[in-house]
């Protein structure tokens, strides 16, 4: 790939991989079987991932890689999400325009918000950006409604002008024509696997915007951005001024927060200001440190990892607790259902929390570090293997360094 | 004139719950140098003691009284809480009218207790860690609170009365020489300014009066050297910790009649509430307190017709808009100390 090396562009290859075999990876269990509660291939979970996989993705590069800790992110998801409705609302449910309008719109935002939080940092910018964004979150449902449609939320009305839907295209959202609601679902023995088109558009932006993630990490701007994360202070006595290139993160952050908006209007015609609620804010900082803050596959895991226990765990309900643990002995078995009954279903969150808190204390660096640490064990366990074995130069391969 | 007097009045109550919960806030990070986002759970957790004591002195046992039958002409089975039983009808039932009052008693231990165990437990390994992390690590203690909360006591908001004697309204302008009838105020919220105006004279007292309290300012003011002094400064910033958590607990006890505790009322007040000690001045436990008033008087006037005529919108967003104005134009807050989180 340009602008990759060869360890970088096996990588990225993996990555698309994985994304476009999503429908298979996410559906290990045939249909009908007690597992198959486990499944995440179906479209709407699947488009959640890809987007807030971006939504996090771009939070990354603002706290990933300069450390500033924004509070407010929600605010450009809601934007992008309002700029893409009202392009339904005037032209048509052809995507494209609002997409674009979502990523210029939430820029033009980031532009003014950042200008002005990125004058102070550490904590008090966290609360200017924090403050920004409930203002936006307080507006949308108050004195904005005639743009934003209050409580009710934008959605498109028969009634809009529509000007560029012609007689023959379609009723809900498409890519020139393409519908995000169609699907093709294959049938082989037990299992059912759903081919979405939304996903797949939603998929191809999220691997486009990770190659662009990708080379904004290996380029001289992100080194920059890492600059500043490890000491600002020392940059400016340099002689550089840090704040172009905080005020450049912050903005391409808040695109791609505006895409993630954006897209998550193109799946559903609809837009909420409760996107914008500093609950909101908190998810994307959640997911990017459960998955590993500054790493490139960390926050697109993490967005992942939340979003698969928001749907799969709090569906598990007492019935299924006692259908696990059927073959256990009556007492024992309500015992273990009671013991794990306030950790699913509605209080997931209590789950969520704890390991959150878990992956703070003994994780600092998420589920990349785990994975790593993990992969680490396994190296050693490489090193006993006989000289000049082939394990062995891979291991060297991977961990070059002074030999014993 | 009267207008402008009663809006104040009815900033009061936001902005001693605000005034509180940041005093609680600026006494910990000013001590421990924690960014707290769990702080607003503690106020939550001292809102349901009085939800809990509520129920427990509500705790009824059966009895069969045969002199009176139900509507089916069974004998009637009475209800009567073992309060009454023990104290007789009359103090029973004064015992449980009072109960959102007397949950101060159990909140004080309960919220000590909470605050040391958080401490010990979890907050004393983040001390040399990223303000990221302290944020990040309470934040992650925040939901386990309010899931844990919601677990025992349900998503609805839990009613908790005032006293009876406590309920209603009176004319509060006549006693400052207004005309009647112009200023009605509610009993309850007056109380709960005035307990919170003990609460922060009592705080500021113990911190300049008592021998503790002057050690604990001069750990404030340099950690480091009071260590040398031979002074286990940790312990005593442990207990002050406590005493954070309670005053967040006390806060949240007496805000259970003026807002229905629900599992989330902590978030809502946190962010606000952070708001407030940034504007008063991180480590200024003075500036929290002002901030906090100001903050609160400044909403109610917000929310006047004639001001949201003017500007539409503005009673939404006028603490975030104060919040910005401040921290741009004094980068310190109202009153911060140099060299405090300035980075």
């Amino acid at each position: 790939m340009p602008g990759l090396d060869r360890k970088d562009t096996r990588f990225f290859i993996l990555i698309v991989a994985a994304t476009l075999l999503m429908p298979f990876i996410l559906q290990p269990f045939p249909e009908g079987s007690g597992m198959a509660q486990f499944n995440a291939g179906y479209p709407d979970l699947m488009q959640r991932f890809v987007i807030f996989g971006i939504f996090a993705m771009g939070f990354n590069i603002l706290f990933g890689l300069t450390g500033y800790l924004s509070f407010g992110h929600a605010a450009f998801l809601g934007v992008g999400s309002y700029a893409t409705v009202w392009m339904y609302k005037l032209l048509g449910f052809n995507v494209v325009p609002g997409l674009i309008l979502a990523v210029i719109c939430s820029a033009i935002f980031a532009v003014v918000i950042g200008y002005v939080s990125l004058r102070r940092s550490g904590i008090y910018f966290s609360i200017l950006t924090l403050a920004f964004a409930e203002m936006s979150y307080r507006l949308a449902y108050s004195v904005l409604t005639p743009i934003t449609n209050g409580e009710t939320g934008l959605q498109v009305y028969s009634n809009d002008p529509q000007v560029l839907m012609g007689p023959g295209s379609p009723e809900s959202t498409h890519f020139f024509g393409l519908e995000m609601a169609s699907s093709y679902v294959m049938q082989i023995g037990g299992w059912a696997f759903t081919f979405n088109f939304g996903f797949y558009f939603a998929a191809a932006i999220f691997i486009a915007m990770f190659y662009l993630t990708m080379r904004i990490f290996r380029s001289p701007f992100g080194m920059m951005l890492r600059a500043v994360k490890s000491n600002q202070q020392r940059m400016n006595y340099t002689g550089l001024n840090s704040r172009p290139y905080t005020l450049a993160a912050f903005v391409i952050s808040g695109s791609y927060a505006g895409l993630a908006g954006g897209l998550l209007a193109a799946m559903d015609p609809l837009a909420g200001a409760e996107r914008m609620f500093w609950t909101e804010s908190g998810a994307v900082v959640l997911m990017t440190i459960l998955g590993g803050a500054g790493t490139l596959l960390g926050p697109v895991l993490g967005a992942g990892f939340i979003k698969y226990f928001e749907n799969i765990f709090s569906k598990i309900n007492d019935n299924v607790l006692h259908g696990w643990f059927a073959w256990m002995p009556d007492g024992l078995e309500d015992f273990m259902v009671a013991i794990i009954h306030p950790f699913v279903g509605k209080g997931w969150h209590l789950t969520l929390g704890l390991l959150f808190m878990a992956v703070v204390i003994f994780l600092p660096g998420g589920l990349v570090e785990g994975g790593q640490r993990v992969a680490r064990i396994f190296r050693r366990r490489d090193k006993k293997a006989p000289e000049g074995s082939p394990e062995e130069q891979a291991a060297e391969q991977r961990n070059p360094g002074p030999a014993e | 004139m009267d207008a402008i007097f009663l809006q104040i009045l009815n900033g009061l109550d936001k902005g001693s719950a605000y005034a509180l919960i940041a005093l609680g806030l600026t006494l910990i990070f000013g001590t421990l140098g924690v960014v707290n986002f769990a702080h607003g759970a503690l106020f939550m957790i001292g809102a349901f003691c009085a939800v809990t004591l509520q129920r427990f002195l509500n705790l009824s046992y059966s009895a069969v009284d045969e002199t009176k039958t139900d509507f089916l002409g069974n004998p009637m089975v009475v209800k009567t809480p073992y309060v009454e039983g023990w104290f007789g009808p009359e103090l029973g039932q004064a015992i449980i009218a009072w109960s959102v009052p007397l949950a101060i008693l159990l909140a004080i231990p309960v919220m000590l207790f909470v605050g040391f165990a958080m401490e010990r437990g979890l907050i004393k390994h983040f001390y040399k860690r990223p303000h990221a992390d302290q944020i990040l690590v309470t934040f992650g203690l925040a939901i386990v609170l309010q899931e844990i909360i919601k677990y025992y006591f349900g998503a609805n908001p839990i009613q908790t009365p005032a006293p009876p004697a406590l309920v209603g309204s009176f004319d509060f302008g006549v006693l400052l020489g207004f005309d009647p009838n112009v200023i009605i105020y509610p009993i309850w919220r007056l109380v709960y300014f005035i307990f919170a105006l003990v609460i922060i004279c009592a705080v500021f007292a113990f911190l300049q009066f008592t021998t503790f309290g002057m050690v604990v300012r001069a750990g404030m003011a340099d950690r480091e050297t009071v260590g040398l002094l031979g002074i286990n400064i940790d312990k005593r910033f442990t207990i002050m910790f406590g005493v954070a958590a309670s005053v967040a607990g006390l806060a949240g006890v007496m805000y259970g009649p003026i807002l229905a505790p629900n599992y989330h009322m902590g978030m809502d007040f946190l962010v606000l509430s952070f708001v407030v000690v940034v504007v008063g001045g991180m480590g200024s436990l003075p500036g929290a307190v002002a901030a906090g008033f100001i903050l609160g008087i400044l909403q109610s006037f917000a929310s006047m017709n004639e001001v949201k005529a003017l500007m539409p919108g503005i009673d939404q967003i006028v603490i975030y808009l104060i919040a910005i104005i401040i921290l741009l134009t004094r980068p310190r807050g109202l009153m911060g100390r140099k060299g405090v989180m300035e980075d």
